[in-house]
C-alpha cells in the first residue's frame, strides 16, 4: 500500500514542512506554531499522497477539497500550498504582514489553494459539510477533508455541523480531529472535559476511528477505509503531538500562539535538520 | 386598505426564482411554518433544507452552498439571524462575500405578541456594520417579492428585512425595484420624510396630514438601506432643509444613523429619528404596538412640525 521510498519521501516533506512553518512563524514574529507541526504529518499525508488536486488549475471542479477549520494553523496549509506551488514560496515571507494575500487566518477570496474562509472555530466544519452537500446535490465524487482541532470540539457549532452531516448521510466528508489534548489556556481534559470523544462522534451517526496522528502508514489506511464507507461521514481521532519535530516545543500549551526568539528559532530549525 | 404580509413576498419570489434557477435553495432553522418557507418545501422538497434548531450551523452551511455555486436563502427570525448566528453571518458570509442571501422574518416591533426576545430591533445596525453586506427592508409584500428577486440576481451577501404582520400595500413603491437607489414618493420643499421597510406607509400619510396644515414633506422611501443613496439624501438636505427618518427599528444604528453620519460629514442638517428609542419591546399585539412606540403618521408628523419650529428658530 506504501512502498518504502514513498514512505521516505513523505516523512522528508514533513520535516521540510515544519522548517518552513518555523521559519514563517518566527519571520512573521506572529502565528500558531505548535498545532501547526503537530497537524503536519496529517496535512502532507493528504496534499502529497491522498487528495486529488491539481496546483496548476486551482479550481479544478473534480479536485479534493481541504478545509482546515482549526483556522490558526495556518502556517502547514500556507507550507504546504507554495511547496506544492499554489504560489511563489517567498510569498511566505510575507505571514501576517499588510499587503499580503497569507492572512493570519485562512481568507479563500485572497489565496489560492484554500477552499474555505475560517477562523472562529466551529464555522469550517459547518462550511465543509455545506460544500459535501452541494457535491452531493450535483452528483459530484470528491471528497471534503476537513481537520478541526481538539479544542475546537467544545465549540457548539461543531455538534450541530455533526447532526447535519449525519441527517443528510455525508458520506463524501472525511473529518480529522487533531487531537492533541492541548489548547490556548492548557491541558483539554482540564479546561472543559472532551473524552470520551470517539464515542460522541459515534453516538452523533459518524463512523469514528482512532490512529496515531504521526504515522504515515496509519493515517493513509484510515482514509483509505473511510472511502468505502457509505451513507455517513466519517471523523478520524488522529492522536498528535502539539509542537512535534521540535523537542522544547513538543507537549507544550506555551507553543500554542507564541513565536519563537532568534535563538529558540536557530535550535528548532538544528533538530529539524539533524534530529534532536 | 388592503393589508399583505412581506414574509410571503419573501416566499413567493423564492418559488418563481427557484422555478428558472435550479441554482436556488431554501435553507429554514424549525420556524418554516412562520417563515413560510414550508411553501417552497412543498413546491421544491430536494432544494428545501431543515436544519433544526441550528441558526449557526445554518449560516456556514449556506457558505458552503454558495462556495461550489449555489445560491442559498437561509431563513429565520431576524434575531436569530443577526444575533444567535451574528458571528456566522460575519465570517463565513460577509468577510469572503459568499453569495448567501439572508431572509430574516418577524424583524421590529410588530413582530408582537413573543415579545422582547424574538423582536429584531437591532439587526439592521448589526447587519450594516458589516463590510460586503447589502441590507434590504422592503415596504410591503410586493417591495419584499421583487427586493427578493433583485438580491438572487446580484453575487454577494445580502440581509433582506421582513416583518411578521399584516402590513398596508402601498402601491408607490411597486414597480421597478434596483438595489441602491431611494424611491422619490412625495415632492415637496419644507422637510423630508425619509423611510424604510413598512414605516414608508406611515410615512406617506403623514406627509398628506402636514399638506393640509400648509406644509409640504418630501418623501423619500430607502428599501435599500446599504449601499445608502447618498445622492437622493444630499438633494433633499440642500433643498428641503430638515429630515425625520422612520424606521420600526432601534433609533441606534439603523436607518437614521446611517442618514445623519452621512449628511452630518457633507450637509450638516436637523435629523430627527422616529424609531424604537433604545427600550425592549413587550408583547402585544403588532397594531398596537406600533401604536404604543410611536411608530405611527401622527408621531412623524408632529416631530416634523417640531423640526421646523426649531429649524426656524
Amino acid at each position: 500500500m506504501l512502498d518504502p521510498a514513498k514512505l521516505r519521501s513523505l516523512e522528508d516533506k514533513a520535516r521540510e514542512v515544519r522548517r518552513s512553518i518555523v521559519e514563517m512563524v518566527y519571520r512573521a514574529n506572529s502565528g500558531h506554531v505548535g498545532g501547526s507541526l503537530g497537524a503536519a504529518d496529517l496535512v502532507v499525508a493528504l496534499y502529497y499522497h491522498l487528495m486529488r488536486h491539481d496546483p496548476r488549475n486551482p479550481k479544478w471542479p473534480e479536485r479534493d477539497r481541504f478545509i482546515l477549520s482549526k483556522g490558526h494553523c495556518t502556517p502547514v496549509i500556507y507550507a504546504v500550498l507554495a511547496d506544492c506551488g499554489y504560489f511563489p514560496k517567498e510569498d511566505l515571507c510575507t505571514f501576517r504582514r499588510p499587503g499580503s494575500h497569507l492572512q493570519g487566518h485562512p481568507y479563500h477570496v485572497k489565496t489560492p489553494g484554500i477552499e474555505a474562509s475560517t477562523g472562529t472555530l466551529g464555522l469550517g466544519l459547518s462550511t465543509g459539510v455545506g460544500m459535501a452537500l452541494a457535491a452531493k446535490l450535483k452528483g459530484e465524487r470528491h471528497y471534503y477533508y476537513i481537520l478541526c482541532g481538539d479544542g475546537e470540539m467544545q465549540e457548539g457549532q461543531v455538534w450541530e455541523a455533526a447532526m447535519f452531516a449525519s441527517k443528510y448521510h455525508l458520506d463524501n466528508v472525511i473529518a480529522f480531529v487533531d487531537r492533541n489534548y492541548l489548547q490556548t489556556d492548557g491541558w483539554c481534559e482540564q479546561i472543559m472535559p472532551l473524552d470520551p470523544l470517539a464515542s460522541k462522534w459515534e453516538a452523533f451517526g459518524w463512523r469514528t476511528c482512532e490512529i496515531d496522528g504521526h504515522h504515515f502508514v496509519g493515517i493513509i489506511g484510515a482514509v483509505e477505509a473511510a472511502k468505502c464507507e457509505r451513507g455517513r461521514p466519517v471523523m478520524i481521532i488522529a492522536r498528535t503531538i502539539k509542537g512535534k519535530g521540535v523537542s522544547f516545543m513538543e507537549n507544550s500549551p506555551a507553543w500554542h500562539g507564541a513565536p519563537p526568539d532568534r535563538e529558540q528559532y536557530e535550535r528548532a530549525i538544528e533538530e529539524l535538520d539533524h534530529g534532536v | 386598505m388592503e393589508y399583505k404580509q412581506t414574509r410571503q413576498g419573501y416566499v413567493d419570489a423564492l418559488i418563481e426564482l427557484a422555478r428558472a434557477d435550479p441554482r436556488i435553495v431554501v435553507l429554514d432553522a424549525d420556524v418554516s411554518k412562520a417563515t413560510k418557507t414550508c411553501d417552497f418545501e412543498k413546491v421544491f422538497p430536494g432544494r428545501f433544507f431543515n436544519c433544526g434548531v441550528q441558526e449557526a450551523n445554518m449560516m456556514s452551511v449556506a457558505a458552503g452552498l454558495a462556495l461550489e455555486g449555489f445560491i442559498p436563502f437561509a431563513t429565520t427570525f431576524g434575531v436569530f439571524a443577526s444575533c444567535r448566528a451574528g458571528d456566522q453571518v460575519r465570517n463565513s458570509i460577509a468577510y469572503p462575500k459568499a453569495n448567501v442571501k439572508i431572509g430574516a422574518t418577524h424583524c421590529g416591533i410588530s413582530t408582537g405578541g413573543d415579545g422582547a426576545s424574538h423582536q429584531a430591533n437591532e439587526d439592521i445596525a448589526i447587519m450594516r456594520s458589516f463590510p460586503n453586506m447589502t441590507v434590504l427592508v422592503p415596504g410591503d409584500y410586493e417591495e419584499a417579492r421583487l427586493a427578493t428577486r433583485a438580491a438572487a440576481g446580484m453575487t454577494g451577501p445580502v440581509y433582506i428585512r421582513l416583518g411578521r404582520d399584516q402590513y398596508p400595500v402601498v402601491r408607490e413603491i411597486h414597480g421597478e425595484f434596483v438595489i441602491g437607489p431611494a424611491k422619490l414618493l412625495r415632492d415637496g420643499h419644507d422637510l423630508t420624510i425619509v423611510t424604510t421597510g413598512i414605516m414608508v406607509s406611515e410615512g406617506l400619510e403623514a406627509a398628506r396630514r402636514l399638506a393640509e396644515r400648509g406644509i409640504f414633506a418630501r418623501v423619500l422611501h430607502m428599501p435599500t438601506v446599504k449601499p445608502l443613496d447618498e445622492h437622493a439624501l444630499l438633494e433633499a438636505a440642500r433643498e428641503t432643509g430638515g429630515i425625520i427618518t422612520a424606521e420600526e427599528h432601534s433609533i441606534i444604528g439603523g436607518l437614521g444613523e446611517a442618514v445623519g453620519g452621512f449628511l452630518s460629514g457633507v450637509a450638516p442638517t436637523i435629523v430627527r429619528r422616529i424609531g424604537v428609542r433604545d427600550v425592549f419591546g413587550q408583547s402585544g399585539q403588532g397594531q398596537e404596538l406600533l401604536d404604543l412606540y410611536g411608530l405611527r403618521a401622527a408621531d412623524i408628523a408632529e416631530e416634523a412640525a417640531r423640526l421646523l419650529v426649531t429649524a426656524g428658530a
